[in-house]
């Protein structure tokens, strides 16, 4: 592992399911350097989640290489170098908050002790103290999102891999999601690649944003946003952030044609 | 949220019921003169359960045994080979569809036949038992353990977790519920095997043959007070099962009444 690697370096990845089947993504080159929040965006069959399913080693590039830190992505999974969060919290029913979030820390063999301090810190970190020994069912969806973030951070990887992880929460939730998930992102510098469909959250969170377009799926356009951190609700209410989202809106209808609004 | 069943009060009305149909089965019996061989009293067979209980129990005693070895063996059979099936999927898809037509064969068609390859003691029941406990719990076990949601294979693969960790860590711990209900149905199913297996020949000591001798020889109230301990070691057989059910699954949203 070079000392100046990219967090994440994707070099002409494709990838086809089945034989001769449909084509999700074709030359697919990416950089994220360290500390970066990366957003991909782009109607759906665009491949966003499939791409970031090869860069956690979820599935394998027809074509192409995806490096993590320098390693192949085969070896930083194996070496737990990312954190995964999902669309639905994915928590396991049968044990508390507590045991949901140390549950990577326990295939790590961290002692209870180490697990119990780290669980409570975590705990803080996403606004959940106190909420320990409730089971999953118990917690709004909102929360449980925040328990899936917190288990992802608890073995502190230096990246995140996140799959539209606030698709389903209503609008206000998300808005109040995604303020918390920049706080986070900001007290533990990890590197974010983020999937989305909606436009306001990606150019909310992402210092870049990958504009993808479908069938097959390739980048269309890198957008920089540059609006500054710590972004507030205010944010949502500058006129660049307007700029951007427009310049976002019209790349996808480019690429998508009048079809479908987005 | 209150369901049916759960307060003690909610219990009134079923014991009200329980009175009433007790009340009206022993007064029918003398106002359309029912004849004994097709229904006796509830207090001759309250009679005969009590009078006759040091001959009654100790044969119950004896079918349950067979009920819960049986129970036992073919439910083990059963989890054990679910694991095998979830753990080796080809050997799954090979062998299922003959699993799904063995579970529709009427198993007590063998219970003459078991006699010649167990013996006509215990072995042969806690066989036919074991055999209807068998297949219920193997394809439910087998439904469990592979219904496992994509995402949470995905998440315990980010982890670097093999194929063993995600076994103990998911598959397990998302069949319990299948596992369970199965369970219960194998315990009636168990009780059910052994008594049709007594009625094919034993010694005196079990419930299927006291029912099958005491009706040849006109003792009705005796065989309904068989019948009943029956019923009673049934019920029992299940509630434990259910028992074991909730002590096992407290974190299930079904064990619970909803609290925030």
């Amino acid at each position: 592992m070079t000392a100046h690697a990219a967090a994440v370096s994707i070099r002409q990845v494709s990838k086809t399911f089945g034989q001769g089947g449909t084509t999700a993504l074709t030359g697919i080159d990416l950089e994220v350097q360290p500390g970066e929040f990366i957003s991909l965006i782009g109607p759906s069959g665009c491949g966003k989640s499939t791409l970031l399913r090869v860069i956690g080693d979820l599935t394998e590039p027809t074509s192409g290489e995806a490096l993590v830190g320098g390693k192949s992505a085969h070896q930083a999974r194996l070496d737990r170098d990312y954190g995964m969060v999902f669309q639905e919290a994915t928590l396991m029913d049968w044990r508390t908050i507590r045991k949901n979030v140390s549950l990577p820390l326990e295939m790590m063999g961290w002692d209870r002790v180490r697990r119990q301090e780290r669980v409570r810190e975590l705990l803080q970190l996403v606004e959940l103290s106190g909420f320990e020994d409730h089971h999953p069912w118990q917690l709004s969806g909102g929360m449980q999102q925040r328990v899936a973030i917190a288990r992802a951070l608890s073995f502190s990887p230096s990246l995140m891999l996140m799959d539209e992880p606030f698709g389903a929460l209503d609008e206000m939730t998300r808005d109040r999601m995604n303020i918390e998930l920049l706080r986070i992102w900001e007290a533990t510098r990890a590197t974010v690649v983020f999937v989305t469909h909606s436009i306001a959250e990606a150019v909310f969170l992402s210092s870049r944003i990958v504009v993808m377009s479908a069938r097959p799926g390739r980048v269309q356009r890198i957008v920089d946003v540059d609006l500054t951190y710590p972004r507030t609700n205010e944010t949502r209410e500058d006129p660049r952030f307007f700029e951007l989202a427009t310049e976002v809106r019209e790349l996808l209808r480019e690429s998508h044609g009048a079809r479908e609004t987005v | 949220m209150r369901r049916v069943g759960h307060e003690l009060g909610d219990w009134v009305p079923a014991a009200v019921v329980a009175v009433l149909v007790l009340v009206g089965w022993q007064v029918a019996i003398d106002v359309f003169d029912i004849q004994k061989f097709l229904l006796p009293k509830p207090t001759e067979i309250a009679s005969a359960f009590w009078g006759q209980r040091s001959e009654l129990w100790p044969a119950g005693w004896y079918t349950f045994t067979e009920a819960f070895w049986g129970f036992v063996c073919g439910c083990g059979f059963g989890i054990a080979s679910a694991l095998v099936l979830a753990r080796f999927r080809a050997v799954g898809s090979a062998l299922m569809p003959y699993f799904i037509a063995a579970s529709a064969v009427p198993i007590i068609a063998f219970a003459p036949i078991a006699n010649a390859w167990f013996g006509i003691e215990k072995g042969s029941k806690i066989f036919i038992a074991g055999m209807l406990c068998f297949f219920p719990v193997l394809v439910n076990t087998l439904r469990g353990l592979t219904s496992v949601r994509p995402s949470q294979i995905e998440l315990m693969r980010s982890y670097a977790a093999g194929n063993v960790a995600i076994f103990r860590r998911v598959r397990i711990p998302t069949a319990l519920p299948y596992l369970f209900s199965s369970l219960k149905v194998a315990s009636v199913l168990a009780m059910i095997g052994a008594i049709v297996g007594e009625y094919f020949g034993g010694s005196q000591q079990q419930l299927g043959i006291l029912i099958k001798n005491s009706a040849a020889l006109f003792q009705f109230e005796t065989a309904w007070a068989a019948i009943t301990v029956a019923c009673l070691l049934g019920i029992a057989f299940y509630l434990l099962i259910s028992l074991v059910e909730h002590v096992t699954m407290r974190w299930h949203p079904s064990a619970r009444r909803a609290q925030t």
